[in-house]
């Protein structure tokens, strides 16, 4: 019954999407304020059908009803709590519920807090909104329905996957989903502009704070994701430059170009058409990595033509919106006007650099994720494309990027003089030159490549704390005055600081852990021991495990250091029961300096287990980095002049001359 | 759609084999620069029935028989490359994780570079030819700002 009424709610979310498409869009041509008004009624009504839908799925899952297919394919009576809810979402159809209730979320959020958008602009932007929605819940309905019923219901279900039965990736796609569908704003932003003919200032300040939100869960949500990689898929590495990985990374890329480009929409009024086009990317890019994730592609070309249903719908979803927007935006970007001249060196072309070094960095994922698969549907010729190809490409691309970065943010707008920059900026480069060339002395092994990466990664550090040095006068002031514009310097100067200076903290960690990784593979008996980079592993013994769900063994170890005990963990071989497959938990001790991570393997007849140990120098620095970052955006969004929004003139004056003159 | 459903039955199985991990301590080899010359070659090869893994991650059998073979290989004293193009002309162009350049990964390798370097071009050419009309002052704009000046 429960799940009949989820059923229920969702088709009529999905009528109410229908009407959030056209009425208002109707309204607002019209100038009709009862219909354009309409729209934010919409809005909330979809979210509260969609919240209902949504929740009847999760009780579904929650009573383990299986006589619903989806819980039947996908759940088990015996899984833990933690893993019964995050399964509402593990599977195809929970997920794309999932997908349509945040971009429910992010309109209503759009009806609530946009109080203060012209009415027809909020009206146009509520349709667009509407209609990703409806295009999606028509995809839900007709090809991938949550709450088909199975009859007879069987005693027990399948079961999740188990290496998806984890903390980190139980809550790692809500967040990668609210940033993708997060950037559906920008796009219903820039749409309703295009139809308006108008981008200005306040344009700009509208949409920053909703692609710093996407922006900032995408950062965390692709953390989370390489983080669960790291100690779940059990051979250490964090990213694999898996299309799935590319596909979250494509979005991240174009929205941390929209966030630089929509700065200078704001404060200087050029780089409009540019910035538009961005937000239509950005978004593309998320459904392009939805198709990619959901249509069964990746798995294989072969797949895909096996089932094509959903794969083919969800195609049909991208070519609508993309071309659509792309269509809308080469008739309508011309006559936009432009404005704010700038030399080439200033703020502005730091930033326009920005923003090519992204895209292109972008276009490397972009190829290096879909040109197999172009090809192979082409010509039939299979080739592969893996970590050398990025390597090669989206490195010697992002490389100047970092390079730049304490730069740019030391340029000044309209007209800027490097010299002038490089003088504010000569510490931090002298700071992170004196470190690298403190690790080169008390390092003598590894590759040459390890000390510069820690150099760039320090110059981003102390290229952060300048910027924020510079703004406030320290060094260059009184205490007093210095220690004041300190404390008066807005939220978001300390957010790009600690978003840049974040990104330093991960590069070093990616660097050195690449670079200078130990690691032991050994067949050891219990009571034996493997030395790793100054820690001794010594193998306690091996003892019989159960689980709620799984059975297995598991490995005790402890990690010692100086004849002292560090940590003592465990390394576990689970067989989950109802697949019978397999799964690894690494046994780790995280360090400052380094993770010590071990991994039991299998045994051998005469009474050894293999084991593999390894030291992670400064693994959690990468974690560290994006959690930095994150908070950056969650800082920068609290920052006063978003939270107050538009000055209310700008509200109050929809009709007033475009553009002021600056 | 039989070889359809082998293929996926392989990749299904290859993806539940994931979580143990690939080289044995039976394979290493005793000289620490060939066996990381042996690691180095293993990343670059894909391991053909898993899901975009190299033969260095995988456990499965194939990638095992390989990691054995490019190890026979190196005690032969032969080159990576020797090592690599024997690879190669057994299962094709597939098992490189870096792809060869050649007329068709032309567009793969250099799109990127393209977009950097025709982007970088069209701005500053735009740079170089900025709206006339904006740039000067008025008439009316040049003496309102000399008579500010003097004041």
């Amino acid at each position: 019954m429960i799940s009949e009424i989820g059923h229920f709610t969702l088709l009529l979310a999905l009528a109410v999407a229908a009407y959030q498409t056209i009425v208002p869009q109707w309204g607002a041509w019209r100038n009709d304020a009862v219909l354009m008004a309409s729209a934010s009624v919409a809005a909330l009504l979809q979210l509260a059908l969609l919240l209902i839908s949504f929740a009847a799925l999760t009780h579904a899952y929650l009573t383990s009803d299986f006589s619903v297919l989806n819980v039947a394919e996908n759940s088990h009576s015996m899984k833990p709590l933690l893993y019964k809810i995050s399964g509402v979402w593990g599977n195809h159809e929970g997920s794309m519920l999932l997908w349509v209730a945040i971009l429910a979320l992010f309109g209503a959020a759009v009806a609530v807090f946009g109080r203060n958008l012209p009415d027809t602009t909020k009206a146009r932007i509520l349709s667009v909104q509407g209609s990703v929605g409806l295009a999606f819940l028509i995809f839900i309905a007709a090809a991938s329905n949550p709450f088909l019923r199975l009859m007879p219901p069987p005693v027990e279900g399948n079961g999740l996957n188990p290496i998806l039965q984890d903390p980190a990736l139980a809550f790692h796609p809500p967040f990668l989903y609210a940033g993708y569908v997060g950037l559906s704003i920008a796009f219903s932003f820039a749409v309703a502009a295009l139809i308006e003919g108008r981008v200005d200032a306040a344009w700009a300040r509208w949409v920053r704070p909703w692609t710093l939100v996407s922006w900032a869960l995408l950062t965390i949500g692709i953390g989370m994701g390489a983080w669960w990689a790291y100690y779940e898929l059990g051979w250490g590495g964090f990213w694999f430059w898996d299309p799935v990985e590319n596909a979250s990374l494509m979005p991240w890329l174009i929205a941390t170009a929209l966030l630089h480009s929509a700065i200078v929409v704001e404060k200087r009024g050029a780089l409009k058409i540019w910035t538009i086009l961005l937000s239509i990317l950005a978004f593309s890019l998320s459904l392009v990595g939805t198709f990619l994730v959901r249509s069964g592609i990746l798995t294989s070309v072969h797949a895909f033509a096996v089932d094509p249903a959903r794969g083919t719908f969800i195609l049909a979803i991208l070519a609508v919106f993309v071309g659509g927007s792309l269509t809308l935006f080469a008739v309508r970007a011309p006559s936009l006007k432009t404005g704010g001249l700038f030399a080439t060196v200033s703020r502005e072309g730091g930033l326009v650099l920005n923003n090519l070094l992204l895209s292109a960095a972008c276009t490397a994922v972009f190829f290096g994720t879909l040109y197999p698969l172009a090809l192979e549907t082409l010509t039939g010729d299979k080739i592969s494309v893996g970590p050398p190809y990025f390597n090669l490409t989206f490195g010697p691309i992002f490389l100047p990027l970092l390079l730049l970065m304490p730069l740019g943010t030391m340029l000044t707008w309209k007209r800027a003089d490097v010299l002038n920059a490089l003088r504010r900026l000569w510490w931090a480069a002298a700071a992170a030159l004196a470190i690298t060339l403190l690790v080169l002395v008390l390092t003598v092994r590894g590759p040459w490549l390890a000390p510069l990466g820690i150099a760039m990664g320090f110059w981003l550090i102390f290229g952060a704390a300048a910027d924020i040095f510079q703004r406030a006068g320290i060094g260059s002031q009184p205490v007093h005055i210095a220690w004041a514009r300190f404390k008066g310097l807005p939220r978001s100067a300390f957010g790009t600081a600690l978003a840049h200076g974040g990104l330093g903290v991960m590069v070093i960690g990616i660097i050195v852990l690449s670079l200078w990784k130990e690691e032991h593979i050994t067949s050891i008996k219990p009571g034996e021991s493997i030395p790793v980079a100054g820690y001794t592993v010594v193998f306690k013994g091996i003892e019989p495990l159960s689980g709620p769900n799984y059975d297995g063994i598991l490995g005790r170890f402890d990690i010692m250091k100086d004849k002292a005990l560090v940590k003592d963990v465990v390394s576990e071989k689970r067989q989950f029961r109802p697949r019978g497959m397999p799964t690894t938990e690494v046994g780790l001790y995280q360090g400052f300096w380094g993770d010590v991570y071990v991994v039991l393997g299998d045994a051998a007849s005469d009474g050894t287990y293999v084991v593999r140990a390894s030291f992670n120098p400064m693994a959690s620095f990468i974690w560290l980095g994006a959690f930095i970052m994150f908070m950056g955006g969650i800082l920068s969004l609290t920052d006063r002049r978003l939270r107050i929004g538009v000055p209310k003139r700008a509200a109050a004056a929809p009709n007033a001359a475009p553009q002021p003159a600056e | 759609m039989n070889r359809t459903r082998t293929i996926l039955a392989l990749l299904l199985s290859a993806w539940m084999a994931l979580p143990a991990f690939a080289v044995q301590p039976d394979e290493v080899l005793k000289d620490p620069a060939l066996e990381q010359r042996a690691r180095n070659i293993s990343a670059g090869l894909r391991c053909l029935v898993c899901q975009n893994q190299s033969i260095d991650e995988s456990d499965a059998g194939v990638a095992r028989d390989l990691r054995i073979l490019i190890r026979e290989q190196l005690l032969q004293q032969k080159t990576d490359d020797q090592i690599i193009t024997f690879v190669v002309d057994r299962y094709g162009d597939y098992v490189l994780l870096k792809p060869r350049f050649k007329r068709e990964t032309l567009i793969l390798w250099l799109a990127p570079f393209v977009v950097l370097v025709a982007g970088g071009i069209f701005v500053l050419r735009r740079r170089a030819t900025p709206v006339a009309p904006v740039e000067g002052l008025t008439e009316a704009e040049k003496a309102r700002l000399d008579d500010l000046v003097r004041k």
